[in-house]
């Protein structure tokens, strides 16, 4: 019995998961005037694309999308490459003020965003650079999970291998990016992948740190879709949901081995 | 913690290492914190000059007995998820720690909500529980059920807000509930069911003891995330109706952006970084357990 029940259960489970995707793409796929006749009717009786072309009408995709794009890899690239030099400060060299230094990244972790915003939105207001894209990515370009992180794993990593790199003549920056960044390879990949995810995906900041189209975000222009006019177009909004979340969910199956590492910090 | 040995090749070297972190680290977390501990003693709307006010804005804030609401609302908020969280987390990390594609293709499917957006969340979430037109409410009708207003009814729309937030990080309860299952001795199962010990009785002695403190790490950590939940509510209730889902962060937001209030928002902020910090406290004894465990 155990033998039928067992998958049986795991496949109900699973299905509670993907039934609201499937909705999701079923409604987008279908006309407006199907929606109103039939919004329950499980498929689209003539399926059709009409509500991804009016996505592309109601906000400027190509734009928000670049933005989002460039945001999150931007802040994932910084977070990688601030995170090494002062990792391995951290990680590896004897100096007056490391002990406090360590504090602030530690302290820095029981910050987040959402306390930081009502502030750091006053800052960027009085120097002017609301909508713009440094008021996204500058606040995130280093992570003091991502610092922490990449220290603990240069403390696994043996002295002599800098001592050799050093009696090679290697410059302390090549040390860094040349040969412990090699090392740390996973823990560097689960790093870029958590941060560009939740970036991608975030909808918090940037609708606190802009206010008209310049940098505005993918999330934030599908969300828009929503508050368009009267009455709710759903499968625009749900062919919208599609366009956001296909390129995560891809990017997803490709890396899930990673992204389960990372999150289980193993 | 041990000292590190090696010797920097030049004083300055460690510090110009660390200069880009540490400066960005005190402008955007530390320095925040005080510039919302000032603005807290002030009036100011962000259109006329400050005014100081000194302790007002708490006061009104703990008089109207808004306060109160938003957090007691906040953790009532919290509790229903993580308990949810964890419950379906650990139920389906037991059901799913089996070999074969099914079951990785469910453990890849429950996670794949942790990965999306909150918005495609919510907003897939909004239509299929709108009351008119919804999937969910066509079902309980074919049932003969009642019409639910899962959105729109002030005593409902919280346990909503939840339950979806319960549905997005269900699967990431579930990936840490793996990974702790790794950690029990299959042999020491086997023996168990050797000697008679039924599935329930073999859970209740020998597996959950060993999951305990992945237990609490998921507890604190799912605390902290729905704590600071504001895009649910922002995109399927805009707090309403009647305040009812009027979360934390969302009453910042609204006393900032939607009111003008930039002392009040900071007052709210200081309240709320002192309850995270307290929260977080929580986190660091349980990560300890853990690591130590």
């Amino acid at each position: 019995m155990k033998r039928v029940v067992l998958p049986l259960l795991a496949a109900l489970a699973a299905a509670l998961w993907i039934a609201p995707y499937a909705w999701m793409l079923s409604t987008s796929l279908k006309p407006l005037r199907e929606i109103s006749a039939h919004p329950t009717a499980l498929l689209p009786d003539s399926p059709s694309l009409s509500a991804y072309r009016d996505v592309f009408l109601a906000i400027p995709v190509g734009h928000y999308l670049l933005v989002t794009l460039v945001m999150a890899v931007s802040i994932a690239v910084l977070q990688v490459a601030l995170a090494l030099p002062a990792g391995y400060a951290l990680a590896k060299l004897r100096f007056v003020g490391r002990g406090a230094a360590f504090g602030l990244v530690l302290a820095c972790l029981l910050v987040p965003a959402q306390v930081s915003f009502v502030p750091v939105f006053l800052l960027f207001a009085r120097v002017g650079l609301v909508n713009t894209l440094p008021a996204l990515v500058l606040p995130f370009a280093v992570s003091a999970l991502g610092t922490f992180l990449v220290r603990q794993a240069l403390l696994s990593v043996p002295d002599e291998l800098i001592e050799a790199a050093r009696l090679d003549g290697a410059g302390e920056a090549t040390i860094i990016y040349r040969i412990l960044a090699p090392v740390l390879t996973p823990t560097l990949i689960s790093l870029f992948l958590v941060s560009f995810v939740f970036h991608y995906s975030d909808y918090f900041w940037p609708l606190m740190m802009t206010t008209d189209e310049s940098v505005r975000t993918l999330p934030l222009g599908v969300a828009l879709l929503r508050e368009q006019g009267a009455g709710v177009r759903w499968p625009v909004v749900m062919a919208g949901n599609v366009v956001l979340s296909a390129p995560v969910l891809a990017l997803f199956a490709a890396t899930q081995k990673h992204l389960v590492r990372a999150v289980t910090g193993r | 913690m041990s000292e590190p040995v090696l010797q920097p090749r030049a004083r300055w070297h460690p510090w110009a290492m660390l200069a880009p972190s540490v400066a960005l680290l005190v402008l955007f977390f530390v320095v925040p914190v005080g510039v919302a501990a000032v603005e807290s003693a002030f009036a100011w709307d962000m259109l006329t000059p400050p005014r100081f006010v000194g302790a007002e804005n708490y006061e009104a804030l703990a008089r109207g007995g808004e306060l109160l609401r938003v957090a007691l609302r906040t953790f009532a908020f919290s509790a229903l998820v993580v308990v949810g969280a964890m419950a379906i987390g650990l139920g389906l990390a037991v059901l799913f720690n089996r070999r074969g594609r099914l079951y990785a293709f469910a453990r890849g499917a429950v996670f794949s909500a942790y990965v999306v957006s909150w918005v495609a969340v919510a907003l897939l979430w909004t239509w299929m529980l709108d009351s008119d037109s919804g999937v969910i409410a066509a079902a309980l009708h074919a049932c003969g059920l009642p019409r639910v207003g899962f959105l729109t009814d002030p005593r409902v729309a919280l346990v909503t807000l939840a339950g979806v937030a319960v549905w997005k990080i269900a699967g990431y309860a579930m990936i840490v509930f793996l990974a702790g299952l790794q950690s029990v001795p299959p042999d020491l199962l086997e023996a168990a069911a050797l000697d008679g010990a039924r599935p329930w009785a073999r859970f209740r002695w020998i597996v959950w003891p060993l999951l305990r403190p992945t237990a609490a790490f998921v507890a604190t950590t799912s605390l902290v995330i729905s704590f600071q939940a504001f895009d649910v509510v922002r995109i399927m209730t805009q707090g309403g109706p009647a305040n009812a889902t009027e979360l934390f962060v969302y009453a910042i937001y609204e006393q900032i952006f939607l009111n003008l209030r930039v002392g009040r928002a900071s007052a709210l902020t200081v309240v709320f970084l002192l309850l995270l910090l307290f929260l977080t406290g929580l986190q660091l004894r349980a990560w300890r357990q853990r690591t130590a465990a």
